[in-house]
């Protein structure tokens, strides 16, 4: 391995931050595939981390610091199983059988750095279906980005104890059940690969709109799962599913800047800084839709990214073409049956058809039990009523919407909107 | 290879109101499973139907005896089906055979002592 002139400390320690970014499911992933234990493979991708952090100071940072780390921390893994009797075992060994022949150090240079790309079975297995979502949650996180156990929780708001319980728990459950480290068959593939989308999903949408506290978009979680998309993406390049959340998340995202006014209002899509959107997100965004639109039936997250596309495309609020955004809705309605998604059509009809035949759309579902709780029912209940001149009915509306909704930023909206009523 | 206890859970009340040629149908569904398991990468080591709980007699503590099952549920075990399999997807891929039309089963590993 070539390497760079000798750099100094914090060059270095900026140069492992990045690696641990962009290398650590790699780098795990091949791990695991020497100790068959995830918690040995953790502590060897650590320490290969943290060799990194003093030994690059020495020899430079190397030109594929992934592969480096790869290389220490399995030598790492075969010196702890030489040392660690079978006795001593806590947990047995992960189910493997069909593994292909492990290419080691044979450097064939085409972006693996010479060993298998397991990363696809860490994360099916963290994603498994007999494991619960806040379980693939957090072993996602823990896993294939990295995150310390004390970092996961505080991106779930529980505390590190409950969090590390998860964890174990969790694995322990892996190993004892015999959740196979292993790529399921093409026939259960696309049931397996939802079920990591659907986990990508909740924490991009955590992080999109924290769900109580003061601050809307919590950065380092829509990050992650940007990046966890990102990867899914390299690894399954021709699944659709993939292509419509990664649009998905790009195009919701592109707005991140403009959903909060300088005084950290909530700021709605009409009164968003159009110009100040992300436009390589955007179109990067827009081209991955027309891609995954063309899975039949699509996707639900091809269609909610092409609902997306369609606003980030309007050059204003008023040239929204939501005629096009109520047949995407119903589309979506079909794939995807769910209130919220009617809600959705609801609102986009008060603007296509005016706010009597959105209330209209509405109320069909006031009677809805799962809407029942749900903050954004009475909020564009609120609005239409407002637009109607209905100001008594939308004042009791927004009341309701208050007593529902628990992110600061979405009531300070609510309660300027509710003041301006008078 | 590893031992699952697959545990039917299942409305007994469907059982007692069930015509007999309902029962029939699911004689045979159980004879169709137990012929299928060897296809699905698995092996069947046993297997059987329990008569209903109102045939059950629990023992608390070692000492107190009462009448009924040991746990009151809507959905009560039924049956149960041990099987060889070498990971979860292919005892989850039997467990998806077992006929459970009122009901449904769990998947328990069986542990190992060595």
């Amino acid at each position: 391995m070539t390497a760079d002139p000798v750099p100094d400390a914090s060059a270095v320690a900026a140069a492992v931050a990045d690696a641990h970014r962009r290398e650590w499911a790699f780098v795990l992933a091949a791990t695991v595939r020497v100790t068959r234990d995830l918690d040995v493979a953790e502590e060897c991708v650590q320490e290969a981390f943290a060799t990194a952090l003093t030994d690059w100071r020495d020899t430079g940072v190397p030109s594929r610091p992934g592969a480096w780390l790869t290389t220490v921390a399995r030598r790492r893994a075969l010196n702890v199983l030489r040392h660690q009797g079978v006795a001593r075992r806590s947990l047995p060994l992960l189910v493997e059988d069909d593994l292909a022949p492990d290419p080691a150090d044979d450097d064939t240079g085409d972006g693996t750095h010479g060993y298998p790309d397991d990363r696809l079975r860490l994360v099916v297995t963290c994603c498994h279906p007999a494991l619960d979502r806040p379980a693939q949650v957090a072993l996602t996180l823990r896993l294939l980005c990295g995150l310390t156990t004390a970092e996961v929780a505080r991106a779930f708001l529980v505390s590190e104890p409950t969090m590390a319980a998860r964890l174990t728990r969790a694995k322990k459950k892996i190993a004892v059940a015999r959740i196979p480290y292993r790529v399921p068959p093409p026939t259960e593939l696309p049931e397996r690969v939802d079920a990591v989308l659907a986990v990508v999903h909740l924490l991009f949408t955590t992080g999109h709109t924290v769900p109580a506290g003061e601050e809307l978009v919590r950065r380092d979680l829509v990050e992650r799962a940007l990046q966890l998309c990102r990867m899914l993406r390299t690894l399954l390049p021709r699944d659709p599913a993939v292509a419509g959340l990664l649009a998905l998340l790009l195009v919701t995202d592109a707005r991140r800047a403009t959903r909060t006014g300088e005084d950290g209002r909530l700021l709605l899509l009409e009164e968003q800084d159009r110009s100040r959107w992300d436009a390589a997100a955007v179109a990067e965004g827009v081209a991955l839709v027309r891609e995954a639109l063309r899975a039949r039936p699509p996707s639900r997250y091809a269609l909610q990214a092409a609902i997306a596309a369609v606003h980030a495309e309007a050059p204003t609020w008023e040239a929204t073409d939501w005629a096009e955004i109520v047949a995407l809705y119903g589309v979506l309605g079909q794939v995807w049956p769910s209130p919220v998604v009617a809600l959705n059509r609801a609102v986009a009809v008060g603007f296509a058809s005016g706010p009597a035949a959105g209330l209209a759309a509405l109320d069909e579902l006031a009677t809805e039990p799962q809407l029942a709780g749900y903050g954004y029912l009475p909020a564009a209940r609120a609005d239409l009523l407002r637009r109607l001149g209905r100001l008594e009915e939308a004042r009791l509306a927004y009341t309701e919407a208050l007593h529902l909704t628990a992110n600061a930023v979405e009531r300070a909206f609510l309660a300027g909107r509710l003041a301006e009523l008078g | 290879m590893a031992q699952y206890l697959i545990l039917i859970y299942e409305d007994e009340a469907s059982y007692a109101t069930a015509a007999p040629e309902v029962w029939g149908e699911i004689i045979e569904e159980h004879n169709r499973f137990a012929a299928g398991v060897d296809g699905l990468g698995a092996k069947l080591l046993g297997g059987s139907a329990l008569q209903p709980t109102t045939t059950a007699t629990s023992v608390r503590g070692g000492s107190e005896v009462t009448d009924g099952p040991f746990v009151e549920t809507k959905e009560a075990l039924g049956g149960y089906y041990l099987v060889e399999a070498p990971d979860l997807d292919t005892a989850l891929a039997v467990a998806r055979a077992v006929p459970a039309r009122f009901g449904g089963v769990e998947v328990r590993p069986v542990m190992v002592f060595d």
